[in-house]
């Protein structure tokens, strides 16, 4: 069985990640210790809220070397939403706070030049891009459905290579998702995206 | 064009999901977790637990449905209805809601809102407003499932709790809630012009027509439905399939 860790910084929706895993059957724990998260075969990073918090709290935990440490081991990682976007190098959300920098880019707020509100909160389509195709990531489920999103902020990636699917509010084209090498983001949120976001997150802990 | 999305609203009283009219005369209609498996087997886009005597008895019993119904429903999940201080949204985001509805206790303390917004960010706060209606053009919002009267104008209320940190308005009519009759289409209409969250409309869901005469006024972003879902008289993948052919967009499973 798979052991999938979730990094405990005390913020994000937790419970439904850990349900999310536990009913794909995988062996998950949610943990801020190095030696925990360098054991496990995948890790997630979850969350909801604002960057500057987040990235204050797994400093403040220590959480930042384990991330980098891990990625280093080529063994898979998923950022969800606000641990996506926690990702790239910096982040404007109220003033510019510094990200992992393991994705180069900025985080900036989506957007909107028709009358589409913010937050963007609803479920979209998802498109594969020309420069990163799905086959043999996670989103190669061999069906595409609807996701959830809920975010004002998105990941702008510098080398396109890295978007591995766009979605569309209003007028506005955005980054969905990111790969570079073994690290995954998705802005959506694939545990509250039904069976298909349930088959997103089975093909993550399975990769 | 944006997708619309179809929320079941669940009001739970004690063990049992009930229903009224004008949020008064309750009757059972069925058990919360299982209902809640069932509209999400259906294609319903969220759902919305509301403690429907929380706020009036000081109680919550909540938790524990919801923490039974996230380990079967993937989709996002709303708890409101005796939401006090920020203790109370800790516990029902441990439970596995993604999001708290606040009516009560942001009237009566609007500081709530504002940490709770710094806290947990603004797409976790949903402002619940109950309004009912005054004279033309004016509603007033009420709090303890339309029991009690606030004097606040409900769209100067609206723009209030948007300015508070609220990320999203759940918007109940008083009036049409539980008529199956529509929706409040001046007041909703109203209130999301004058604010720049997503509005949720609520009270009055009767036919698919309801809808598109609400969406043709105000392009909200999520409508609830209660009585027709508890009562079969409709189904969530249906309702779907008739506003696709009349043009708005939803997501279908």
């Amino acid at each position: 069985m798979k052991k999938v860790a979730v990094i405990d910084y005390g913020l994000g929706n937790i419970t439904s990640i850990m349900n999310s895993l536990n009913y794909l059957q995988a062996s998950s724990f949610l943990t801020k210790d190095y030696d925990e998260i360098m054991m496990a075969d995948a890790l997630i990073l979850p969350g909801v809220g604002a960057f500057k918090v987040g990235m204050a709290n797994l400093e403040k935990f220590g959480l930042v070397q384990v991330i980098k440490d891990f990625v280093q081991t080529g063994k898979p990682f998923l950022g969800i939403c606000l641990g996506m976007q926690m990702l790239f190098d910096e982040s404007y959300e109220f003033g510019v706070t510094k990200g992992l920098g393991l994705i180069q880019g900025q985080v900036k707020e989506l957007p909107v030049n028709d009358n589409s509100k913010l937050p963007h909160i609803s479920w979209n389509e998802i498109s594969e891009s020309d420069l990163c195709l799905w086959k043999n990531t996670i989103l190669d489920t061999g069906y595409k459905k609807d996701v959830y999103f809920v975010h004002s902020f998105v990941g702008i990636p510098l080398n396109e290579r890295a978007i591995l699917a766009t979605s569309r509010y209003g007028d506005t084209l955005f980054c969905a998702a990111v790969k570079f090498n073994n690290v995954y983001g998705t802005q959506f949120h694939p545990e509250k995206s039904g069976k298909y976001g349930l088959d997103i997150l089975n093909r993550f802990i399975n990769s | 064009m944006n997708k619309l999305r179809l929320i079941a609203r669940l009001d739970v009283k004690n063990e049992h999901v009930i229903k009224g009219i004008h949020l008064e005369g309750l009757r059972k209609v069925g058990d919360p977790v299982e209902l809640a498996k069932k509209y999400y087997e259906d294609g319903v886009d969220e759902i919305v637990f509301m403690d429907a005597v929380a706020s009036l008895y000081g109680r919550n019993n909540l938790f524990d449905i919801i923490s039974r119904a996230c380990e079967k429903v993937f989709i996002p999940i709303t708890i409101g209805g005796g939401i006090r201080d920020l203790n109370d949204i800790e516990l029902a985001l441990k439970s596995g809601a993604d999001k708290v509805a606040i009516n009560t206790a942001a009237i009566r303390n609007n500081n709530l809102i504002k940490e709770a917004s710094r806290i947990w960010g603004s797409q976790c706060i949903v402002g619940s407003i109950e309004a009912k209606f005054k004279a033309k053009g004016k509603w007033e919002a009420f709090v303890d499932n339309g029991r009690e009267e606030t004097g606040l104008d409900a769209v100067d209320w609206a723009s209030k709790l948007v300015d508070l940190g609220v990320g999203e308005l759940m918007v109940t009519s008083i009036d049409m809630e539980g008529t199956k009759k529509g929706f409040d289409i001046e007041l909703l209409h109203k209130i999301n012009n004058s604010v720049d969250v997503p509005v949720i409309a609520a009270g009055g869901y009767g036919r698919v027509n309801h809808i598109i005469d609400l969406y043709e006024t105000s392009k909200i972003s999520g409508v609830a439905l209660a009585s027709i879902l508890h009562y079969s008289i409709d189904t969530c993948a249906s309702i779907k399939h008739e506003l696709n052919i009349n043009d708005i967009n939803v997501r279908v499973l």
